[in-house]
């Protein structure tokens, strides 16, 4: 009835009472069940989430209030025209002098135009103090994250990490969608109550009681039944995304064996099921927009009957009527930041378990241990560069010692060690490959020497310094490379192989883009090193994509190099050409420490570790294990057969 | 984000219910209209008379009852636009699976399949916004402002003249700054989304970061990043709150323009209190359903990009080159035994050409093993053998020239580019045991994922299968053992792991397929690591031996297990023959 409120309201809320409306709130809903630790179920704690995240709003708190008090300007702007309005004709009834009417007549005009300004202003100063505050949530999230030892949340799977970016946008609408709105209707609450006051403390009563319904009691049955709803729609809707999933990603498995019309139908009774589902709680749901409608309706006419009752006079009973009209509408905004405050919840949750304390996790103190014992393992050849443990300081300063004493890892007490006992020099400059059976430990070497995986007993040391004490941040200058799942960045190629090392030059950048036999690829492309590789290295195949991290990982050139199967994913022919490659450009003061299942091009290292169950079964160069017999001569004798036999099948 | 029609007529035709819930959403839009001009009839009867310090009763009475029913029809119509929603997801939810299945799995290359699962599963969802808060304001958008322009030529037609004449600049406006703030947002996209993508980005690759020790210095780089995401987006917010501020000004000037005239009017007593009220009351509600329609749109806009991607991909058009269509009449199953033919097939995918006239006779009991590069149509070949893929040129042939008979005998066409098939592909499909390259692992429980291979496979063949594809310390190994649920939400198995599954399902397949089997493997082992290729390889033998098999193989360890070998090149295929060979090998040539 009243002119601008209501438009607005819809403007700044999402109007639907039926489960998860677009944005973020409905995925966060949609999602609530899916995730176990980390995200805090809605209610469990009480506001501890909206506290933590709105800490961070404090810097901005000004330009908050400022869009606030903007908002609540609107509000009441839109309140006076309409009254001002009222008052201009009802005065106007009584045929009073021109003069009487002037300023009013100017007020409507004047708040005509005013209720625009300020929505504008209102707007803008709003998404600009939110914004700011997106970019500290999203920079405090990052530096929670990247604090965080161990895997990050949703590493694993896509989705979990685009549902991180829109649980960040959460914080946008809460401030935007719920507080602002919920502070200016409180504002025009409370003025249109106190003014009413001054004309008609009965009449005032009214409002209030009309005020506390619309903006108390209405907004906690809409939270109620938004949550309810929630919590019964989201398993369905879950098992839905996953019968989608099943039935996409799946289909060919269901085609070739004849099962797509069995999974169709589940996924259509399971469609319906929620349509019906949806259908029912809509009944209830739409109920508190109804209740809302009559409350401002039941209001006026209270407040016009209370009025007359204390014989105010007739131009003001209007204007009280009109204004009770707009106030109430304004306050029924609540209803809506109510509703979509429920589905931000579980997303507020998950970011401010993110957000964390405010100290960037410092390193923990190193391992504890007793000092090692002399190192029992059978003497080793020196390598080609360094000798013995004198750390070879070339002019590079490249040459590091690194030694692991009596290393056992148990992830779990009483469960059996992923590494037992393991003892391993690597003076600068050696270079040794790792092979074995999956599952025999070779991951677990990796972490201890990057420094991810922590030994349970035993120590590893850098130049006799403990590995865990190093800076976490500096630690892959010493002891690095290629490691699992190593990520292509949505960034140029050189950026991508710039993160290995920032200062590398063109002809550095060339050779081990030369080494990793990715320069003619790239030399190629129409845009050269500046070829932009899509998300997640889209638009490299599996071979180009592990070819690039490779280049990376040789152009980070730390005295230490670790290389993860650095020829996964690449043909017999080109894996060979790949590794030998790298072992001649490999500056000699450097350390290499090459994890492999493939034995081929292992005669440039200087030792071959066999590892099964956590223990070093088997050493010596790649010469004399195929002689020995074991799982090394077994394996090798496998793949030469097989690979022969492939390379023989070649393009003559 | 191209310029939506705010409703999808296609949505009639395939969702038949939308008919009668738009019908039901017009008719309470009317009602609506109604009780909008006797609700401001009755409110400004009861000012007029209250200005004497009189209270009317009846019109006050009419006031309460048009309220209530006002708020009975916001329920209503709540409640039909929620049913419309719920309708319409549930049937295009079918709709698009059954696309799924109707067009076959080589229509789902790529990130179609991603797309279809996103859009079944929440994109659908978005259409609530676009069906409860913006249609039932477009319905009122148009029934309310006539109701009022008519209502207002009856009580002071040069008030009805400013609102007619102010009303349409409402979507004049809003379609010109719509324009507008679209050409500055295009602008802008590229960047907007590359900032905002660049978050995302950082996350996924943090392991990185983290191995190059790069992760606290990239802090500040996120933090920079996401600064020029706010600037980029305050930039374009700028121009986009315009049209919010134009339509504003539109409607809070008309009611000053309005309400002024009548003012003055009234002074020189032209015009009855009553009627002046009832135009000030009736002004804002003319431009309010538009307003509220116009700020609506854009949170529904999700909504109707999802369903314009809903109808379309789901459409039952002429599927494209290469893909799939269900037979029209074919029917017939085909006899088991005799060779299979490929004749002069040419698969061109329109960027690439898979395979180039390529002509092969598949010989029953042989095991043949196809090696070449990756993306030279390896997988491109069984894909054809599975019905997936349709030949642009050329056909293939099933139980031609039965073994060993004369080559005369025409067969059963399997999948022709020049026509429909004769086979039915369910029944041929019932011989294939199929493992792929990275097998689907459905949530279900183990043995369900297994008995995919036969669904009513009892307890003991899929133990028996179990063993056969060396999964028993698998299945020790889980917290339920055969009855761990796996996929989405469950347990997750290891590459290996995972194969060995498939394995499982093809030899319950093979148990249940009836005499002669075909075996596709499609490089079973290209992402194991030595030991658990070994364990695969060593089910694998014991699944090909004896049967007819074509294997897919990258690694070498596959070869020695092949009576031929063939080399798929650039879309050609080569025999070639193993330099030496196996020792179990009938040779057949």
């Amino acid at each position: 009835m009243t002119p601008t409120t209501a438009a607005d309201r819809t403007s700044a809320t999402v109007p639907s009472p039926t489960p998860a409306p677009a944005g973020t709130g409905g995925r966060a809903d949609t999602r609530a069940g899916g995730r176990g630790g980390g995200g805090t179920p809605a209610g469990a704690r009480r506001l501890g989430a909206e506290r933590t995240v709105l800490r961070l709003a404090r810097p901005y708190l000004p330009r908050l209030v400022g869009a606030g008090l903007l908002a609540a300007g609107t509000e009441i702007a839109g309140l006076a025209l309409m009254a001002t309005a009222t008052w201009l004709l009802m005065t106007a009834a009584g045929r009073p002098e021109l003069d009487t009417l002037t300023v009013a007549i100017v007020s409507v005009r004047a708040l005509a135009i005013g209720r625009g300004v300020l929505r504008y202003t209102e707007r803008l100063a709003g998404h600009d103090a939110v914004l700011r505050m997106v970019t500290d949530v999203r920079a405090r999230v990052f530096a929670t994250l990247a604090a965080r030892p161990g895997p990050v949340a949703g590493q694993r799977s896509g989705d979990a990490l685009s549902r991180l970016v829109s649980d960040v946008e959460a914080v946008q609408d809460l401030v935007l969608r719920v507080l602002v709105p919920a502070a200016a209707a409180t504002v025009v609450g409370l003025l249109a109550v106190a003014g009413t006051a001054f004309v008609s403390p009965v009449a005032a009563l009214c409002l209030l009681a009309g005020l506390l319904v619309a903006g108390v009691a209405l907004p906690v049955a809409a939270t109620a039944l938004t949550r309810r709803t929630a919590d019964r729609v989201a398993p369905l809707r879950g098992a839905l995304a996953v019968d989608a999933v099943d039935l996409t990603q799946g289909a060919a498995d269901l085609a070739a064996f004849g099962a797509t019309r069995g999974a169709l139908d589940r996924a259509g009774t399971r469609a319906a099921e929620l349509a019906r589902l949806e259908r029912r709680l809509a009944v209830t749901g739409w109920a508190v927009d109804g209740a809302g409608t009559l409350v401002v309706g039941a209001t006026v006419a209270a407040v016009v009957v209370a009025a007359l009752g204390a014989d105010v006079g007739g131009v003001l009973v209007g204007v009280l009527a009109v204004g009770t009209l707009a106030a109430v509408e304004a306050t029924l905004a609540l209803v809506g930041a109510a509703r979509q405050w429920t589905l931000l919840r579980a997303a507020l949750g998950r970011v401010a378990d993110l957000l964390g304390p405010d100290r960037p996790a410092a390193p923990a103190p190193a391992a504890p241990g007793p000092p090692v014992p002399a190192d029992p393992s059978p003497p080793m050849p020196a390598g080609p560069a360094g000798a013995g443990s004198t750390p070879d300081r070339a002019p590079g300063g490249s040459g590091h010692d690194c030694r692991l004493d009596g290393v056992t890892v148990r992830y779990r007490a009483g469960a059996a060690p992923a590494l037992d006992d393991v003892h391993l020099d690597l003076p600068a400059g050696r270079r040794i490959a790792v092979v074995g059976p999956s599952g025999a430990g070779k991951s677990t070497l990796l972490g201890v020497l990057t420094g991810t995986v922590r030994p349970t007993t035993g120590t590893a040391t850098v130049d006799g310094t403990d590995l865990f004490g190093h800076d976490p941040e500096r630690l892959p200058r010493l002891v690095g490379g290629l490691l699992a799942e190593a990520y292509v960045f949505h960034a140029t190629v050189r950026e991508n192989l710039l993160l290995g090392r920032a200062d590398a030059d063109a002809d550095e950048l060339a050779a081990a883009a030369a080494a990793a036999g990715l320069l003619d690829w790239i030399r190629q492309q129409p845009d050269g090193w500046d070829t932009v590789v899509g998300e997640d290295g889209a638009q490299l195949s599996g071979g180009q994509r592990q070819r690039l991290a490779l280049a990376r990982a040789l152009l980070a050139a730390p005295a230490v190099l670790v290389l993860d199967e650095p020829t996964e994913g690449l043909d017999p022919t080109a894996a060979d050409a790949v590794l030998d490659g790298v072992l001649a450009g490999l500056d000699p003061r450097r350390s290499l420490v090459l994890v492999t299942h493939r034995l081929r091009g292992l005669t440039g290292v200087d030792e071959v570790l066999v590892l099964d169950a956590g223990r070093i079964t088997q050493r010596g160069t790649a010469a004399e294990l195929a002689r020995r017999p074991g799982w090394y001569r077994d394996q090798w004798q496998l793949q030469e057969a097989a690979e022969r036999g492939y390379l023989a099948l070649g393009p003559a | 984000m191209s310029n939506r029609r705010p409703f999808d007529p296609r949505l009639l035709r395939r969702v038949p219910a939308t008919r009668r819930h738009l019908a039901v959403l017009g008719l309470l839009g009317v009602g609506a209209a109604a009780l909008v001009i006797t609700q401001a009839t009755a409110l400004a009867t009861v000012l007029a008379e209250a200005i004497h310090g009189r209270l009317d009763r009846t019109a006050l009475a009419v006031f309460v009852v048009t309220v209530a029913a006002r708020a009975g029809l916001v329920w209503a119509q709540g409640v039909v636009a929620a049913r419309s929603a719920a309708a319409v997801k549930a049937a295009l939810r079918v709709d698009l699976l059954d696309a799924v299945g109707r067009r076959g799995p080589g229509w789902l290359a790529g990130q179609r399949a991603g797309t279809i699962a996103t859009l079944t599963g929440r994109g659908l969802d978005a259409l609530d916004a676009y069906f409860t808060g913006y249609l039932p304001q477009l319905v009122l958008s148009v029934t309310v402002p006539i109701a009022v322009l008519a209502r207002l030529t009856f009580a002071d037609w040069s008030s009805a003249l400013i609102v007619a004449v102010t009303l349409p600049l409402i979507p004049i406006f809003g379609a010109l700054l719509g324009w507008q703030a679209q050409a500055a947002t295009e602008r802008q996209w590229r960047r907007l989304s590359r900032l905002g993508g660049h978050f995302l980005d950082m996350v996924a690759g943090l392991p990185t970061l983290r191995a190059f020790g790069r992760a606290r210095a990239q802090v500040d780089v996120v933090r920079r990043m996401a600064d020029g995401h706010r600037r980029a987006t305050m930039s374009t917010l700028r121009i986009a709150f315009l049209s919010a501020l134009v339509l504003e000004l539109v409607a809070t000037l008309s009611v000053a323009l309005v309400a002024v005239p009548i003012g003055l009017r009234l002074l020189g007593g032209g015009l009855t209190l009553q009627t002046a009220l009832l135009v000030l009351l009736l002004t804002p509600e003319a431009y309010l359903p538009l307003r509220a329609a116009g700020s609506r749109f854009h949170a529904s806009m999700e909504g109707l990009t999802a369903l314009d991607e809903a109808l379309t991909l789901s459409t039952r058009e002429k599927p494209g080159p290469g893909v799939t269509a269900t037979p029209r009449e074919a029917a017939a199953t085909p006899a088991p035994g005799g060779a299979i033919r490929l004749e002069s097939v040419t698969v061109d995918y329109g960027r690439t050409v898979a395979l180039r006239d390529v002509s092969l006779t598949i010989r029953p009991g042989e095991r043949i093993a196809v090696v070449g590069p990756s993306g030279a149509g390896k997988s491109t070949l069984l894909g054809l053998l599975l019905g997936f893929v349709t030949p642009t040129g050329g056909r293939v042939v099933t139980g031609a020239d039965r073994w060993p008979a004369t080559c005369d005998e025409p067969g059963l066409v399997l999948v022709d580019g020049a026509g429909p098939a004769d086979v039915d592909l369910d029944a041929w499909r019932r011989r294939i045991a199929w493992v792929p390259q990275r097998a689907h692992l459905f949530a279900a429980s183990l043995a369900d994922n297994i008995r995919l291979g036969h669904p009513d496979a009892p307890a003991d063949a899929v133990r028996r299968a179990v063993r056969a594809a060396n999964l028993d310390d698998v299945v020790l190994g889980l917290p339920d053992g055969l009855d761990t649920l796996l996929g989405e939400r469950g347990h997750g198995l290891s590459s290996g792991q995972r194969q060995r599954v498939a394995l499982a399902r093809a030899f319950l397949r093979v148990e249940f397929a009836g005499p002669e089997p075909l075996i596709l493997l499609d490089e079973p082992t290209s992402r194991l690591d030595g030991a658990a290729e070994a364990v695969v390889l060593d089910a694998t033998r014991r699944l090909v031996a004896g049967r007819t098999a074509l294997l897919v193989a990258h690694r070498p360890a596959l070869l020695r297990e092949a009576d031929r070998v063939l080399r798929v090149d650039d879309g050609t295929v080569r025999e070639l023959t193993p330099d030496r060979p196996a020792p179990d090998v009938v040779a057949t040539a």
